[in-house]
C-alpha cells in the first residue's frame, strides 16, 4: 500500500512524531510505500537540526534524518508553518535576512500543495496529531 | 504558489477531502493552519468539504472580535470559501446543543449555484452526529485539526 503521513504535533511535547516515526519505519518494513511524510503546525519542529536532546534520549530529527537516507524518503515541511516557527532552509534565511538556518538533513521546505498532493495519490494519508 | 502541481497531474483524480476542525478558533493555531490547508487544496479540484464539531463550532460563531487578543480576526474568511468552490461546511448538532448554540449563532456562508442560475445558498448544514459519522465514512481523505 502506497501511505501519505501527516505530522501536526512537535518533538518531545506530543507522542505524535514518535507514534508517525515508528508506524512509518515498520510500514518500510512491511515492503509498503510512503509517499511522502508532511510535517505541519508545531510538526515542522521536527525538522530542525539544532534540536540536542540528552544522550539517553532519542534524537527524532535523527531517526527521521536517517530513515529518509535508508529509504529515500521525501520529508517535507510547510514553508508557512515553517517560517512561523524559525525553521528555515539556506534560501529562506537568505530570503529573510536571517543570519542562519537550520533545516535538518534530509528534509526540505515546501508548500501545503505537498499535503493536498499527498492525500491524491496515495492510498491512504495517515494523520498524527492531537 | 509555484508548488501547486497542475490540479490535473494526478490524471484527473477527484478525491472526497473533509478537513474535521474540532478546537476553538483562538487559543492555538490548529483553525487558522487548517484553513490555510482548505484555501490550497481548492486548487487542486478535490471534492472539499468541512465538518466543525466539539469546540470547532466556535470557529464559524458570528461577530468574533478578537481585538482584545492581539490576534487576526480571520473568520472572514470562511464568508469567502463559496468563490473557491468550497459549498459544504457541515456542522455538528450535538456539538451545538452542548455548547448553548443554534445555528442562528453562525455565520452566514453562502455561495452561488452555478447549476442553479446562480442561485444564492447556504453552505452551512447543521447535521446529527449519526449524519456527520455517515459522511465521514464516505471520505477519501479525513484531515482533522
Amino acid at each position: 500500500m502506497k501511505f501519505g503521513i501527516l505530522v501536526t504535533e512537535g518533538p518531545y511535547q506530543h507522542q505524535a512524531s514518535d507514534t508517525a516515526y515508528q508506524f512509518t519505519k515498520a510500514a518500510l518494513e512491511k515492503g509498503h510505500e510512503i509517499f511522502r511524510v508532511f510535517f505541519y503546525n508545531d510538526g515542522v519542529n521536527n525538522g530542525t537540526r539544532l534540536m540536542v536532546p540528552p544522550q539517553d534520549d532519542r534524537n527524532l530529527q535523527k531517526n527521521w534524518t536517517e530513515l529518509a537516507e535508508e529509504h529515500q524518503l521525501d520529508l517535507v515541511v510547510c514553508v508557512a508553518a515553517a517560517q512561523r516557527r524559525g525553521v528555515l532552509d539556506a534560501s529562506e534565511a537568505k530570503r529573510a535576512g536571517k543570519d542562519a538556518d537550520n533545516i535538518a538533513p534530509g528534509f526540505r521546505i515546501s508548500g501545503l500543495g505537498q499535503l493536498v498532493e499527498a492525500g491524491i495519490i496515495a492510498d491512504r494519508l495517515m494523520v498524527f496529531g492531537d | 504558489m509555484s508548488d501547486i502541481e497542475a490540479p490535473d497531474a494526478e490524471g484527473g483524480v477527484v478525491k472526497k477531502f473533509m478537513f474535521v476542525n474540532r478546537k476553538s478558533p483562538h487559543g492555538t493555531v490548529y483553525a487558522v493552519e487548517s484553513l490555510e490547508v482548505v484555501l490550497i487544496s481548492a486548487a487542486f479540484d478535490q471534492d472539499v468539504s468541512l465538518a466543525f464539531l466539539d469546540d470547532g463550532v466556535f470557529q464559524i460563531v458570528k461577530q468574533q472580535d478578537t481585538s482584545g487578543l492581539g490576534i487576526k480576526n480571520f473568520s472572514p474568511a470562511y464568508r469567502a470559501l463559496g468563490d473557491f468552490e468550497i459549498t459544504k461546511l457541515y456542522v455538528e448538532q450535538e456539538a451545538l446543543d452542548e455548547r448553548g448554540l443554534t445555528a442562528d449563532d453562525l455565520m452566514e456562508i453562502m455561495y452561488e449555484d452555478e447549476d442553479d442560475d446562480y442561485e444564492e445558498k447556504p453552505s452551512v448544514r447543521v447535521v446529527g452526529r449519526g449524519e456527520l459519522s455517515k459522511l465521514m465514512s464516505e471520505q477519501d481523505v479525513l484531515l482533522s485539526f
